[in-house]
């Protein structure tokens, strides 16, 4: 059993979820190429955190790399899930939209460059409340400048998931990927009980969160546009040709009035389940997920 | 929150490069080490639990003992335990010498 071919392919491969934001950040430029933007001995952290005795992180939770994907410019935005739970705050929201709005620049003056938003995230960080929620709007208007000249993709990994105002950052992205482990939402689980309570949903329920908020699900039903399992090559390698096809025609946020009638025809008056609703809305895919 | 620094005077090997490990997530802590700007070493720590001065100056008497690299430390610290502090600084020392 000592030779790595007895061994399950899950046991060899590189876990991406397993590493930290900047080492996540760093695994997909090719070779040589990366180069980190406004890094942890810039300083640049919150000047808020510290006034409620709360440590701040050097790079504020925010890692920006410039460099090359599969031959292509491209900018790698990367949240750490570990600090402050990925939240945005004035200073990581900033280095946010910078990014995107230095890639909408050099795409304008003919150097496309794409972005890649590596989110693990649940949304703006309370202590910099109204910042935060700026620092939202501002990212969200500079993923919409970008987009038109170069594909902007969104990475949910997991474990931390894509929650809150940053979900909507995701809505309005050129591609989603996830991996099975990933959840993507508006309202966190805990949220949505605490706010509509326990019957409406469970927060201690992992399957049905799974079922709802979870990668199988969100691409089930066309939500998000690739699965992928949690290995660092193939969520590369998913990326790149994701960077290479360019934006798409349509963006999923601009097909309004496909999402009006779905909602439109959806029968409320009984419970509806995800894998009714993925047969509804995609067609196709039902495997995995079910409860 | 507490802010403690410590200085390190006969640490005075010149060292030439940075390197920043860790994240500030719970029971962590991120580290930068860099050449310090003058003579010795000097340590700021800011770390989310208050009261335990006495033993982040154990683990950096404890480091500084086998280390005499001239560097300034910074340490961000979300409740690493002294066993975590000490692999995050072996870390930082093990890039900066490569």
């Amino acid at each position: 059993m000592s030779t790595a071919e007895n061994f399950p392919a899950f046991v060899n491969r590189k876990s991406f979820i397993e590493l930290d934001g900047r080492a996540r950040a760093r695994s997909l430029f090719d070779e040589g190429t990366a180069k980190e933007l406004v890094g942890p001995f810039d300083r640049v952290q919150s000047p808020w955190l510290p006034l409620q005795g709360v440590t701040p992180q050097a790079d504020d939770g925010c890692i920006v790399i410039k460099g090359k994907i599969g031959g292509l410019p491209a900018v790698v935005v990367s949240l750490e899930g570990a600090f402050q739970g990925g939240s945005i705050g004035e200073v990581s929201g900033a280095k946010m939209t910078a990014a995107l709005d230095l890639a909408t620049r050099d795409s304008e003056t003919g150097k496309k460059t794409a972005a890649v938003l590596l989110l693990e995230t649940g949304g703006v960080r309370l202590q910099e409340a109204n910042l935060g929620l700026a620092a939202i709007a501002e990212v969200i208007s500079s993923i919409l400048a970008l987009r038109r000249h170069a594909p902007v993709i969104t990475v949910v990994a997991g474990a931390v998931g894509c929650f809150g105002g940053m979900s909507l950052a995701a809505g309005v992205s050129s591609y989603v990927i996830m991996t099975k482990e990933a959840r993507l939402g508006l309202n966190g689980p805990e949220v949505i009980e605490q706010e509509s309570g326990i019957d409406e949903f469970d927060a201690s329920d992992r399957a049905l969160i799974w079922a709802i908020h979870g990668g199988e699900q969100r691409v089930g039903i066309g939500e998000a546009d690739a699965l992928v399992e949690d290995d660092a090559e193939k969520i590369t390698s998913a990326i790149r040709g994701y960077v290479q096809a360019g934006p798409p025609s349509e963006h999923r946020s601009e097909q309004v009035k496909l999402n009006r009638d779905r909602i439109a025809a959806l029968d409320t008056s009984k419970q509806i389940d995800p894998i009714s609703l993925r047969k509804r809305w995609n067609g196709n895919d039902t495997t995995g997920g079910a409860r | 929150m507490e802010q403690i620094e410590f200085d390190y005077p006969a640490a005075n090997r010149r060292i030439a490069k940075k390197a920043h490990v860790g994240v500030v997530g719970s029971g962590d802590m991120e580290v930068l080490m860099e050449p310090a700007d003058g003579d010795g070493a000097h340590v700021t720590i800011t770390t989310s639990v208050n009261g335990f001065q006495d033993s982040w100056k154990a683990v950096f008497d404890r480091f500084f003992s086998k280390f005499d690299g001239a560097v300034k430390i910074q340490i961000n610290d979300a409740g690493a335990t002294p066993g975590s502090v000490l692999l995050r600084l072996e870390q930082a020392v093990e890039v900066i010498e490569q």
